[in-house]
């Protein structure tokens, strides 16, 4: 199963109707589709953290919210986190490419790979990592229904083996 | 003009409008001058007005206002190039532009050192109005035009005594939320 039709396929079953992002290597075909789909509000941001800022308000106004976004956002996006999305109590999916894991190519990326799962769990922020496009099929709409029962982000972290 | 009489003038000339009011004192002189369920008040992530607004804009179809600080878009100034190529037409932001960190001591910012309305404008903006610290500000004929508005207001620095605002952050969003749904 291709892994972007299998990531793209959960996010429409949990329902994300407004999706923000940035772009990653690994992400583009799914920003593509993401962009084809007129069932999907896409609007691409200038930095991880004003995209939160619009999924917060996009929730306020009755929307399902997403971001793609590479692992190297979530550090843009810590406070955002922190005192909007946890303060308020506001779920948003995260769909991370988790970059400086197995495999990776480019040495730069290994500190915030490294960095990134101790940054979620200081933010506890709860997160999956789906091995393959099974195992995202199922996490991914679970994930969503987490964050809508927590009132929180739920992060997805799709490793560079995923793709 | 201080920044608690802008938001009179503002706060007089709203009727149903969303409002996504600034962190710190913009948003306690906002719920001192009149609170709303239509307000929501930011109590942390500065810099993202205006894109809690561009959020609620895209989301509905009632006209969104944002009142930011010129501090605060200087932490988000992408928002700028995002919120008119999104170009939503039910979105008026509001800068209130003191040239200070207001609630954390005045410290300067740079904007006395440049033209925030010129920016917008270079980006595209078509409706942007700037106001300096002598003009009359008419904020009916803002509220009037067509989105994504752009207004710059010059106000003098310095604080309105007023009080926290003593809601609980999930009670602010509960009924903003709801206030939507109507």
């Amino acid at each position: 199963m291709d892994s972007s039709q299998a990531v793209y396929d959960a996010i429409k079953e949990a329902g994300i109707d407004f999706i923000v992002s940035l772009p990653c290597v690994n992400l583009g075909r799914l920003m593509e589709m993401v962009e084809e789909d007129p069932t999907i509000i896409h609007v691409p941001v200038t930095r991880e953290e004003e995209g939160f800022g619009i999924c917060a308000g996009a929730f306020m106004g009755g929307k399902k919210p997403g971001i793609l976004m590479q692992n190297s956002g979530l550090g843009n996006s810590v406070n955002a986190l922190a005192s909007l999305f946890e303060l308020y109590k506001i779920p948003v999916l995260m769909i991370m490419s988790h970059r400086g894991t197995e495999g990776e190519f480019m040495g730069a990326q290994v500190p915030m790979g490294k960095a990134t799962p101790m940054v979620l769990d200081a933010l506890k922020i709860k997160y999956f990592n789906p091995k393959k496009p099974e195992d995202a099929l199922n996490i991914i709409p679970e994930a969503w229904h987490i964050a809508e029962a927590d009132g929180a982000p739920v992060g997805i972290l799709l490793e560079i083996k995923f793709w | 003009m201080k920044r608690i009489d802008a938001i009179k003038k503002l706060s007089y000339e709203l009727t149903d409008e969303l409002v996504v009011c600034n962190i710190g004192f913009p948003s306690r002189e906002m719920h001192h001058v009149k609170d709303s369920p239509n307000q929501f008040y930011m109590m942390g992530s500065m810099g993202l007005a205006s894109s809690i607004g561009l959020g609620v804009a895209m989301s509905t179809t009632k006209r969104v206002v944002v009142i930011d600080g010129d501090g605060s878009v200087l932490m988000n100034m992408g928002s700028m190039v995002t919120v008119y190529n999104q170009n939503p037409k039910n979105l008026v932001w509001v800068v209130l532009d003191n040239e200070c960190y207001g609630s954390t001591g005045s410290q300067c910012t740079y904007a006395s050192s440049f033209e925030l309305g010129d920016v917008a404008r270079s980006i595209g903006f078509k409706n942007v109005f700037s106001f300096d610290l002598n003009s009359e500000f008419d904020f009916s004929k803002v509220l009037g035009s067509e989105g994504p508005v752009f207004v710059h207001l010059k106000v003098e620095p310095g604080n309105a005594d007023v009080p926290v605002i003593p809601m609980e952050p999930e009670e602010i969003m509960d009924r903003f939320i709801q206030t939507i749904r109507e």
